[in-house]
């Protein structure tokens, strides 16, 4: 389980951060919802080791995330999927997939993987060979969670998988991340498509300016007042 | 595969051919004909050019300080290779210099004279090199902390310094102060320089192939991909610099044998805008395009294009053929190149893809949209 306690965050002399804690417990999706600035990215940021947190702790199975170097973090088993895909453009669909195993030795498995990946999208496989630059965004956007499984994580954190796609192929995005995980890798994904996010999360949290103002099942948040409110678009009556 | 199979023949046919070409240059034309001229500087320039593409291509760190890694392996090589017994009359100012050893002299002692000859300046040679990543390791420290232009300055600057600091009179019993280190012996003919720089072209090429190589490209394309995917920026990057100085090094101590004398003066930043050129109009991220523009290059202008200086050109004579003329027409191809070939020659191809077939080419398809 990946833990996250009191975690406080700073860029320069703003607090992005100020002080939050959640849980994301094995085998689940979780996903964190909150408008622009509200610190989402940041906190997948800093799981990462991307930014460095000003204090508190980031635990996964027991042991502290918090300070280590990010090739670390990633053999620990927690990947991410960074917002707006960047995917290597001038690099091949195979290159792309090859250079998100960076960190792994074992050519079996990192063959079998490719395939893995592969299965999950046939649109990759038939592009193999296509320069990542030439994919349309949704093909990128799997590319970019093609490269984030070929390290073989336990934890995958999507940063806004949805961005700029049209509704039909956000759908095909969603139904992707189920199927990872029901293959057994645990989900933190953060969305400002919080319809979306919410009705596949088992788990939610709400993030408002650095700091955590609810929790919930998927299902409890959807049918929330406040949240419909400020996140699903209901008109105040 | 097997289209896989047949475009790698082709290529190696064409290296051969290449190589078989070499020979029979050093056996039908005496030394210094301006043909094996071409080649030897062309091989030497190929190889700055791969080395500064590695960098500049791959890994995306656009740096200017090849001519100060190449004037530290020129150095090296000649302060390493000139014989004890011509060391008076080359240091003429300085007593004779420091270095009271010659590596050709010494390995001739041990393995006998043809051999050990050349086990010394390839020792010189990788000594050079070895000199020049020692220095791109200490300045790499601060200098690829910076990015795009501001590390092109940077390393401009090194260079720069590097070159004015060579000619120091206090440095005289090492490097001759601003005088010429000459006397130094010659590795061979053509055939010698193709073999050399295809070895360490081939090292390049087998880097670019690896993890490594896909780590460069990544950093290349997204830094914050490539540092999520866990690949150390802080050390590629470094890694990157310290390689491409090495062969820069190793470049400029063959191109210190071609030329026969060493002197400061002649590493200026124009021979690194010069090897920019050939790199840019190759392609940036074609070490086949750095090769093929080193050899275009060097020929048109040390040999084929001659004629537009002299007067008579494609035995056409005019009175505008005159000195200067021929610079003027290179500009007008750098131009025409430039327009009609925005990716370079090669784009990013290399070699074996021009022999595939057609359809195999479907990725070239992808590039129009």
């Amino acid at each position: 389980m990946l833990k996250i306690e009191n975690l406080q965050v700073a860029y320069g002399g703003i607090q992005a951060l100020r002080g939050i804690s959640l849980e994301v417990p094995d085998g689940k999706i979780v996903t964190l919802i909150g408008a622009n600035g509200a610190g989402k990215s940041t906190t997948l940021r800093t799981i990462s080791g991307l930014v460095k947190a000003s204090s508190g702790s980031i635990t996964y199975d027991g042991t502290e995330l918090l300070g280590m170097p990010i090739n670390k973090i990633l053999e620990a088993g927690i990947a991410q999927v960074p917002e707006g895909r960047r995917v290597f453009a001038n690099l091949t669909v195979l290159e792309n997939l090859k250079a998100g195993a960076y960190l792994r030795k074992d050519k079996d498995g990192i063959e079998k993987d490719i395939q893995w990946v592969y299965e999950l999208f046939p649109r990759l496989q038939e592009r193999s060979w296509q320069l990542a630059g030439t994919l349309s965004g949704g093909e990128q956007q799997m590319l970019a969670v093609g490269r984030g499984l070929m390290s073989r994580p336990k934890v995958l954190m999507m940063d806004e998988p949805s961005l700029g796609l049209a509704p039909l192929v956000v759908q095909g995005i969603f139904d992707i991340i189920r199927e990872i995980n029901r293959q057994g890798v645990t989900i933190l994904l953060i969305e400002q498509n919080a319809n979306m996010a919410l009705k596949t999360a088992d788990l939610a949290y709400v993030l408002e300016t650095g700091r955590i103002t609810m929790t919930g099942t998927g299902a409890e948040l959807l049918a929330d007042e406040s949240v419909k409110e400020a996140y699903l678009g209901k008109k105040r009556k | 595969m097997k289209h896989m199979k047949r475009e790698h023949l082709i290529t190696a046919a064409v290296l051969l051919a290449l190589l078989v070409g070499a020979f029979v240059l050093d056996a039908t034309l005496p030394s210094y004909h301006i043909a094996i001229k071409v080649v030897k500087k062309a091989c030497v320039y190929s190889l700055v050019a791969v080395s500064m593409n590695l960098l500049n291509g791959f890994t995306g760190l656009f740096s200017l300080g090849q001519a100060g890694f190449m004037l530290l392996g020129a150095y090296s090589y000649a302060v390493l290779c000139i014989p004890v017994a011509k060391r008076a009359g080359v240091y003429q100012y300085f007593d004779g210099g420091i270095v009271q050893f010659s590596l050709p002299e010494i390995f001739s002692g041990i393995l006998g004279d043809t051999v050990g000859g050349v086990v010394g300046m390839l020792c010189a040679l990788l000594i050079g090199g070895l000199i020049a990543a020692l220095c791109a390791y200490l300045i790499g420290l601060p200098v690829l902390r910076l990015k795009s232009d501001y590390l092109a300055i940077a390393t401009l600057g090194f260079a720069e310094i590097l070159r004015a600091f060579f000619q120091w009179n206090a440095l005289g019993p090492l490097t001759n102060g601003s005088n010429l280190l000459k006397n130094y012996p010659d590795l061979g003919g053509a055939a010698a320089y193709v073999i050399l720089v295809g070895i360490f072209i081939a090292i390049i090429l087998l880097l670019v192939n690896s993890t490594y190589g896909r780590a460069f490209m990544a950093i290349r394309d997204d830094e914050v991909a490539a540092e999520a995917m866990g690949v150390n920026l802080a050390h590629h990057k470094r890694l990157a610099f310290i390689i491409s100085s090495f062969f820069a090094g190793v470049g400029g101590g063959m191109l210190a044998m071609y030329m026969g004398t060493v002197q400061a003066l002649s590493f200026k930043s124009a021979m690194t805008y010069e090897i920019l050129l050939i790199v840019v109009m190759g392609g940036i991220g074609s070490i086949t395009g750095s090769v093929l523009t080193s050899f275009l290059y060097i020929a048109s202008l040390e040999w084929l294009l001659r004629g537009l200086d002299s007067g008579t050109f494609l035995g056409i004579s005019s009175p505008i053929f005159k000195n200067g003329f021929r610079m003027a027409i290179v500009s007008v191809i750098i131009m025409i190149v430039v327009l009609f070939f925005r990716k370079g020659i090669m784009g990013d191809r290399e070699l074996p893809d021009l022999f595939k077939p057609r359809r195999k080419a479907a990725k070239k398809g992808g590039d129009a949209q």
